[in-house]
């Protein structure tokens, strides 16, 4: 994975610096709450409804042992002992002290790590899929184009007051597990006329108030260029964003109402300027971030692993995990663990200091010490050797994190909602937890098979709600918290929103009317139909008639 | 019933609520059941001015306003589940918040 030069070293120790000095300010009363308010921001510190709340970035999701154990260093010292992994592959601490946050960011520092650009309307994080590195089917790891655009976003001067936050994901596979098509640009890596790699490129895609699937602005966007199109794109948005609206000011609009061919015509016109500029970029820099990221040193392993074969003939339970949560490694012998945050009855994404120490060991004693946390809120073990599955297993199943659900109904997304967070309008882990209790029977999840049930407290849509094969919004009506339910929603290279089904239910419905909606589909599901499959097929109908009694 | 003040510790973000408000002094407690609860909307109004004169002053909170509430088998409790979740804590972890400690936290 990538490491600091002393650049990178000096400029988060520099704003570790800075923004101990403000905090100072603060409590002295040299500065006012409306004038600090924008400069915790710039370091990820939140007010919430409890206490601050402190997001750390977690670059592309890639985290190592050491980084994971200062997290939990950091939840024991600085919080109560617990995080919360976000939708956007960062950390969120509920609990910090403000008095305390400049000694968590230089703790953080220690490790390579911060909380620059995790809020405010600058770029924020790139997202990344989680088995980069380890994915058959990869054109190359997309990690390394993350770090690239890390590097030249990085308190960018012309890209620091945006009329919007700007999200950008990135994909090096054709199986999209970034939901780059809901991202504001969104890069999937694939092969020009030449066989040379490059990207397509999406534009104006998003959640929140206003959904929209992105875009293809460009098919094909050579490796070299991909710096000076971004900026393109940026500088059209920049100038077109609009200000005087904070709804309608993020670029899905700004797309919306320009057009995409107007749109890409100004985009194309910027980059012709610019194409040839100090932002193409050379081979040896390329190579040099690539160097990075190079694999780890793999074993030459058969594919076959006779003792893991019977251990699943013998045990149930491993049976389910290796058959939910491993997925095939790009080398033989080796498999891709997830790691569940989704116990029956907790808080979706939820791990606890020691949870993540224990990770941290499992990682370096199984998987080179490489971590990755996932936009689904579950964590990933991306090299472990088929043969070491049961070892893995049965530790993991000693820290509760063995729950063998990955891409099946317990497996929700589900953001803060009105249990932490100022902006919710309604609770939305209460209705995850109940929904995993229901549905507690492996049984029946496996019979249920794939299903993927999003949550959100607000329309801001942190849940990802518009892309669950179920979404839930929460709302508030008249002082009741009250739920809308979408079906039909797909995050992956089909993306799709979910359509409203009709009117909301309260919170003691929800789950009633979710296990009906899941009855209907057992009844009418063909063979080896998923969910979403039968619900492109059948349309809404025979749920609403189901769930309001009426077509 | 009535109505409270309600604001953050500045130092940690912890929810207050305004104990006892005049023009000479201004005191915070950790607990709803040590707020002042004004019983017109004159008394609530004044509490809130003091309690934003001692932030001018004292620079110890931030982000006051007022909310109703009620009298629940001898508790007060916010009218809107929104507050009663910050004065309480998160519903889903009883073990933290106010819920899960004593008047002296």
């Amino acid at each position: 994975m990538y490491h600091y030069d002393e650049y990178d070293h000096a400029l988060v120790q520099d704003r570790v610096a800075q923004f101990r000095r403000q905090v100072e300010r603060r409590i002295a009363g040299e500065l006012t709450e409306e004038q600090f308010r924008p400069l915790r921001l710039m370091n990820g510190l939140y007010l919430q409804l409890h206490a601050y709340m402190l997001r750390v970035a977690i670059p592309y999701g890639t985290l190592n042992s050491p980084q994971m154990r200062k997290l939990a260093y950091i939840a024991r010292r600085y919080d109560k002992g617990y995080g919360h992994f976000t939708t956007r592959q960062n950390l969120q601490y509920n609990w910090p002290k403000l008095e305390e946050t400049p000694d968590i960011l230089a703790e953080l520092a220690e490790v390579e790590m911060h909380a620059i650009q995790t809020s405010g309307n600058c770029i924020r994080n790139t997202t990344s899929d989680q088995y980069a590195g380890a994915a058959k089917g990869e054109i190359e790891d997309p990690r390394v184009w993350c770090e690239i655009i890390r590097q030249w976003s990085t308190l960018h001067p012309e890209f620091s007051f945006l009329p919007r936050k700007f999200k950008i994901a990135v994909t090096g596979c054709d199986d999209d597990r970034a939901a780059v098509k809901v991202h504001d640009i969104g890069l999937i890596m694939k092969r020009g006329e030449g066989g040379e790699a490059g990207f397509e490129v999406i534009v104006g895609g998003g959640l929140g108030r206003t959904a929209f699937i992105g875009k293809t602005i460009r098919d094909f966007l050579g490796k070299e260029d991909l710096l000076s199109y971004l900026e393109a794109i940026l500088r059209t948005y920049n100038q077109l964003g609009r200000r005087d609206n904070k709804y309608k000011a993020r670029i899905k609009v700004t797309v919306h109402e320009t057009g995409i061919e107007e749109f890409r015509n100004l985009v194309e016109e910027e980059w012709r300027a610019i194409k040839d500029s100090s932002l193409k970029l050379p081979k040896e820099e390329i190579d040099r971030i690539a160097k990075h990221f190079e694999p780890p040193a793999f074993r030459v392993l058969e594919d076959e692993a006779p003792d893991v074969d019977a251990r699943m003939k013998s045990d149930p339970g491993f049976a389910a995990w290796v058959h939910h949560n491993c997925v095939d490694h790009k080398i033989a012998g080796y498999e891709i663990a997830n790691i569940s945050l989704k116990p029956v009855g907790q808080p979706p994404g939820d791990a606890t200091a020691d949870q993540m120490d224990a990770v941290a060991d499992l990682a370096e004693e199984f998987s080179f010490g490489e971590l990755r946390v996932t936009h689904s809120q579950n964590l990933v073990l991306p090299h472990v050797e088929r043969a070491q599955l049961p070892a893995l297993y049965d530790k993991l199943a000693k820290h509760a994190l063995a729950s063998p659900n990955v891409g099946l109904l317990s497996d929700i997304i589900c953001c803060p909602g009105l249990d932490y967070c100022a902006l919710a309008n309604a609770r939305s882990i209460p209705i995850a937890t109940r929904i995993t209790e229901r549905f507690a029977s492996q049984e029946r999840l496996d019979m249920i098979g794939e299903m993927q049930i999003k949550i959100s407290g607000c329309i801001n849509a942190c849940g990802h709600h518009h892309v669950g094969h179920i979404g839930i919004l929460g709302v508030d009506r008249k002082g009741e918290e009250h739920y809308q339910i979408q079906l039909g929603g797909d995050a992956s290279e089909n993306a799709a929103l979910g359509k409203i089904l009709g009117r909301g239910f309260s919170a003691d419905e929800v789950v009633d009317i979710v296990e009906k909606i899941v009855d209907i589909y057992l009844e009418i599901r063909e063979d080896g139909e998923r969910f979403i499959d039968t619900y492109r097929r059948v349309g809404q109908s025979p749920f609403k008639e189901k769930v309001y009694g009426t077509a | 019933m009535g109505q409270v003040v309600i604001a953050s510790r500045l130092s940690d973000g912890i929810v207050v609520f305004l104990a006892k408000a005049s023009a000479e002094s201004v005191e915070w407690a950790l607990q709803l059941e040590d707020a002042e609860v004004a019983a017109d909307d004159a008394r609530a109004n004044e509490m809130l001015g003091f309690g934003e004169a001692d932030i001018a002053s004292r620079n110890k909170v931030m982000d006051p306003y007022l909310i109703d509430v009620e009298e629940q088998g001898g508790q007060l409790r916010p009218t809107k589940y929104r507050e009663a979740i910050r004065c309480f804590g998160p519903t889903i972890r009883t073990d933290l918040g106010k819920q899960a400690e004593g008047p002296e936290a």
